[in-house]
Parts: C-alpha cells; structure tokens; sequence
C-alpha cells in the first residue's frame, strides 16, 4: 500500500472560478458583498429598501439566488437597476460557477457594486466562495440570539452581522444584547448593525458601510 | 445539506489523481475538515458512502481528520488552537484575536494499492 499526500482543496474549482471573479472585480473596482441569512430574515426587504435609496444612474447590480421562482428577481428589477435570478433547482447554495453564469452577459465595466443575495441557508453558502470582497451575515430578531452559537461558521466569516427587524424588539423574546455578545464571541470585533427595513432604523449606517467598504476596495486597486 | 455535493466533488478529486498511477487502485482517500469548513463529518461519510455504492471507485474508504479552529493574537504575535469556544488570548488573555484557521476542506491523501 502507497499512501500519495494530495494537499489540494476539495472545492478548488470552486476556488479557481471565484479567484477568476476576484480578479475581475478587482479589475473593475467592483465591491462585491455575498448577503447570507435563514430563509424570512428579509435580505430582499433590505435590497428592497437599499436599491430604493441609490439615485438613478447608480452602478449597481443583484444577484439573487433561490431554489425555486423568480419572485426576488422581480421584485428587485422594478428599482430599474440589473436584477437577476439564480435558481438553482434543489442546490441550497450558489456556488461561483453560477455566479460567473449568471454575470456572462452583463458588463462589469458598467457596475462599482455588486449585491449577491444568497439561497436562505446558514450552513451551506458558508462553505463556497463567490470571489466576494466580504459575506455578510443578517440575523432577524424573530429568530433566536444564540444563532451565532449555532452557526459559528458563518459569522466567524462574515464581516459585518445585520440585525434585522429591530421594530420588532417590544413584541418578541430577542435579547439583542446577548445576541451581540454570542456574535462578539464567535468573532472577536465583529462590525454590528441593527437594522429595520420597516422604519427605515439603521439602513443610513448601512448605506455608509457600503460607501466605505466600496472605497476600500477602490483605494487599494 | 451540501455534504452530498462535497463529497461529489471528493469522489471527482479521487477519479482526477488516481489517473496520474495507472494500474493503481485507490483504496482510501483522507480528507481534513476544519470546525469552521460548514461541513458535518457524519453527513459527508454518510453522502459517500452512498455515492460510492456501485461506483467504479467501490469500495473506496473515506478518513476524515477534524482540525479545530485556530486564533491568532495579534499583540503577542502568537497562534492557538481553539478549545471549548474560547477565543481569548491563552498568553495575556486578549478577547480580540483574529481566525487563524479552521476552514479548511482539503484533500490530504489517497492509498493506492498495485
């Protein structure tokens, strides 16, 4: 018996195809954001909510991914910036290859921002790269606070946590800051952002941080 | 449950190498899963077995090494391995260390027999 090492990633097209992407973002002076939540926790109330507030003529594109239906897609598009579905029939996470596909026919010479919705999922999304210059991670506060325990993966990769649904606080059970503590302690220094789609709360600070994060990503070109 | 998926790929890996040794039959591939990799060990043994069931790689063993996460502390420049969640400095007790590894989902080795 021959023991052969390997040391190669299980996932390395994955990685070579998103490596591509960042390239090509780079390239562009793209920010790229990967959104990741459970399903409900309201990533497409928050495009909703965003793409209602960039003025016309904003470079900016969406990517949405889905098992099933067009529905985000279509609601994002009446914003009358590039919105596009990707379904993926039964796969509970978008991978780069289809986040390459899906981009094949739009010009990234066009875009300075580029929101990727992922499949509502904690687990899976946290496990592909989509060439992103950061994920980010939203938590509702109808869910429960010790999803940062849960889930550790996801929120040790993300950069900022969102937390949703904050008009929500006087009616439900959520700690919020205990829910900041288990996000702080999964990863030490973790950018918070309490966030409500309904009332606006947060959503200038939200904007900010993509104003920061995409000249960061100019900067450093 | 993306372990079916991950383990599609582990399976493509093995058919890739195992071309470069001719007349070799792989016997076991070893993969190392990091605590924070999004993968569940049972779930990605499980997937396999299924997918190697009636395969022409059958019979094919998989080894998984769990690595735990990793933390680095940047004011004594030092690297720590992660034991019960807790990501303070085990030198001078600093809560604000950095991920220094743990993600990893990596294939280690294949065992060939002639």
């Amino acid at each position: 018996m021959d023991r052969i090492p390997l040391e190669k990633k299980v996932l390395s097209e994955n990685d070579r195809i998103a490596a591509r992407l960042r390239e090509s973002y780079h390239e562009h002076g793209i920010l790229c954001v990967n959104i990741i939540s459970s399903p409900g926790s309201g990533k497409t109330s928050l495009l909703e909510r965003t793409l209602e507030r960039f003025p016309k003529g904003t470079r900016v594109a969406v990517l949405t991914g889905d098992i099933q239906t067009d529905n985000d897609a279509r609601r994002l598009s009446r914003f009358g910036f590039p919105a596009k579905q990707i379904t993926t029939g039964g796969t509970c996470h978008l991978d780069a290859l289809r986040v390459e596909r899906a981009l094949a026919d739009w010009s990234l010479d066009s875009l300075d921002l580029l929101i990727i919705e992922n499949v509502g999922n904690l687990v899976c999304p946290s496990s592909y790269d989509l060439g992103e210059a950061a994920k980010i991670v939203m938590l509702s506060v109808a869910e429960g606070e010790d999803k940062p325990l849960k889930y550790p993966s996801i929120f040790a990769k993300s950069e900022l946590l969102i937390l949703n649904k904050v008009d929500l606080l006087p009616y439900v059970p959520f700690d919020i800051k205990l829910a900041r503590e288990y996000a702080r302690s999964i990863h030490p220094g973790m950018e918070i952002l309490e966030v409500s789609c309904t009332t606006g709360q947060g959503l200038d600070q939200w904007i900010e941080w993509l104003e920061k994060r995409g000249k960061a990503v100019t900067s450093d070109k | 449950m993306h372990e079916l998926s991950i383990a599609d790929s582990i399976l493509d890996s093995v058919r890739q190498e195992a071309q470069k040794h001719p007349g070799a039959h792989v016997t076991k591939v070893g993969v190392r899963i990091g605590a924070l990799s999004g993968v569940e060990p049972e779930a990605l043994s499980f997937g396999f077995s299924a997918l190697v069931k009636g395969s022409d790689l059958e019979p094919l063993a998989l080894e998984i090494e769990a690595v735990p996460r990793r933390q680095r502390c940047p004011a004594c420049d030092i690297t720590f391995t992660v034991t019960e969640d807790n990501l303070a400095c085990p030198r001078c007790a600093n809560g604000e260390t950095l991920l220094a590894g743990g993600e990893e989902l990596d294939l280690a080795y294949l065992e060939v027999e002639d």
